[in-house]
Formats: C-alpha cells, sequence, structure tokens
C-alpha cells in the first residue's frame, strides 16, 4: 500500500498506489489515511484510478477515512473502476459519498 | 480430460495475505476459462467476501488451516465450493445478510457487516453444509445472458 499526495489550489488529492484495497491491507490502508489527512484542507480526494478491486474490509477503511478527516467533512472519490463502483453501489455507499467519473472531473469542480 | 478445462481448484492457507493472493490466482484461472468480464467481477467480490469469513472468522482463535476453492463450470453456470476446517457457522446456516444502513450520521456509518449482503446479492444460490468437520460453502452463478445480468438495474434499457 502506498499513498501519494499532491495540492491543487486548497484540494488535497490522495491518490492509492495499489490495484486493491482488500483485507489484507485495510488496516494500513487506514492508517496511512490517517497519516496523510492529519493537518489536510475541507476538500479531499480520494483518487482510486488504479484500484481494480475492493472487498468489504476495503469498503470499510474508506469509510473509517472518511470519519478520521473528523466533523462533518467528507471524502471524495474520484475514478471509480467497474467493480469499484458495484461494491459502493450495492451497500449504497454511493449515496454517502461524492463520486467523480475521473480525477480531472473532481478537480475541475474545485475550480468553481 | 475435458474436466481439466472446466474445474479451477486452488487451496492456500487462510490468513489474509495469502488469501488475497490466492483471489488473484482464481479471478485470472477463471478469467482464462471463459468467464465473461462483466461477471468476473461479481463472482470475484463474492468470493472474497466468503474466504474473508473463513479468515476472519472460521478460524478465529485457533490455527488456520487451509481454504480449499473448487469452481466448477455448467452448462450456464459457474458453482464454487469453499470449504475449510474451521468453526461451524452460527446457527448452521448462513447469515440473511440483511446489510447495514447507511442512513445514519457520519460519525455512525457502518465499517463492516455487508460480507454476507454482498454474497447474497451476487450468487444466485448460496448453500451451506457441515460434513465430516469441514465447512462447506457451495456458491452458483448464473452465466445466461450475461450483459443483462451484469448491468442489472439497466435491464429496461436493454430491452428496449
Amino acid at each position: 500500500m502506498s499513498l501519494t499526495s499532491t495540492m491543487h489550489a486548497q484540494t488535497q488529492v490522495i491518490t492509492v498506489n495499489a490495484d486493491r484495497i482488500d483485507a489484507a491491507m485495510a488496516i494500513r490502508f487506514k492508517e496511512e489515511m490517517r497519516v496523510e489527512t492529519e493537518s489536510a484542507p475541507d476538500r479531499v480526494i480520494l483518487d482510486l484510478t488504479s484500484v481494480q478491486f475492493i472487498d468489504s474490509s476495503g469498503l470499510g477503511a474508506i469509510v473509517a477515512s472518511m470519519k478520521q478527516l473528523g466533523g462533518n467533512r467528507r471524502l471524495e472519490l474520484a475514478g471509480l473502476t467497474p467493480v469499484v463502483v458495484k461494491v459502493f453501489r450495492l451497500t449504497r455507499m454511493d449515496t454517502v459519498f461524492t463520486l467523480h467519473p475521473t480525477l480531472g472531473d473532481a478537480i475541475a469542480k474545485c475550480a468553481g | 480430460m475435458w474436466r481439466d478445462q472446466d474445474r479451477v481448484e486452488l487451496s492456500f492457507p487462510a490468513v489474509e495475505v495469502a488469501a488475497s493472493a490466492g483471489l488473484a490466482n482464481l479471478s485470472a484461472q477463471l478469467a482464462a476459462r471463459g468467464l465473461p468480464q462483466e461477471r468476473a467481477g461479481d463472482v470475484k467480490i463474492a468470493l472474497a467476501e466468503a474466504i474473508n469469513n473463513v479468515v476472519e472468522h472460521a478460524y478465529a482463535g485457533m490455527e488456520p488451516a487451509l481454504v480449499q476453492v473448487e469452481c466448477r463450470f455448467g452448462p450456464n453456470r459457474l458453482d464454487i465450493l469453499i470449504s475449510d476446517t474451521g468453526r461451524p457457522l452460527p446457527g448452521a446456516r448462513p447469515p440473511d445478510g440483511e446489510p447495514a444502513s447507511v442512513d445514519t450520521p457520519l460519525q455512525d456509518l457502518p465499517e463492516g457487516g455487508f460480507g454476507w449482503f454482498l454474497i447474497r446479492q451476487l450468487a444466485k444460490d448460496v448453500r451451506y453444509e457441515r460434513r465430516d468437520g469441514s465447512n462447506r460453502l457451495h456458491l452458483r452463478f448464473d452465466l445466461r445472458c450475461a450483459d443483462a445480468t451484469a448491468l442489472g438495474h439497466n435491464k429496461a434499457q436493454i430491452r428496449s
């Protein structure tokens, strides 16, 4: 598991450099997200473009990552691949997170 | 010899890292045997949850042994048997898998409890038996009309 952060104006983009977020890496993902978002701006986008698969443990880790942002801040998600979208849709987590088709779409929104 | 082409078998230790690698291996083999891409995602999600349950619950508090997975392609269907020698399922039946509600304040959102719900949503049939000290979970996937099944909620669109 490896995360990379970049700043785009007042938005932090955290890119997941892994092809899956599953039970074997859920705890590490959550911990690395805590470190990455310790002094995060109000808007944080998680770039899932490289992630081909998540299971319910990975989903839980993403939910936990949003909770640890604090307050009512919501994590936005970008670049969801088909299987990842399916897990979010089936569990209705697509109604909880703001989903952007691509990272480009997500960043374009912050300009407005 | 035809049977070899229709079967995929793999066993691995019931620990997270081996399960993750095992699932990737199984998915690749199923794809190589012609599992349509639209169904491959569904099968992988359900299989991952079933294997995770074995790792997290069946062998909880005991030395983990193996998870065995056997996949068989039949006419218009894929049957998968997941077996282990861990503890039996509570109540000797697979849970109904009521999904946790997401209509909650942010800090109360569920971080788990979706495994059986996903399995039941994605598999056409789910059966469990305890036999000779082993758990045997059977999952069946319908491979007919793969496109229509994969799109599910867009069925109306397909008919038109």
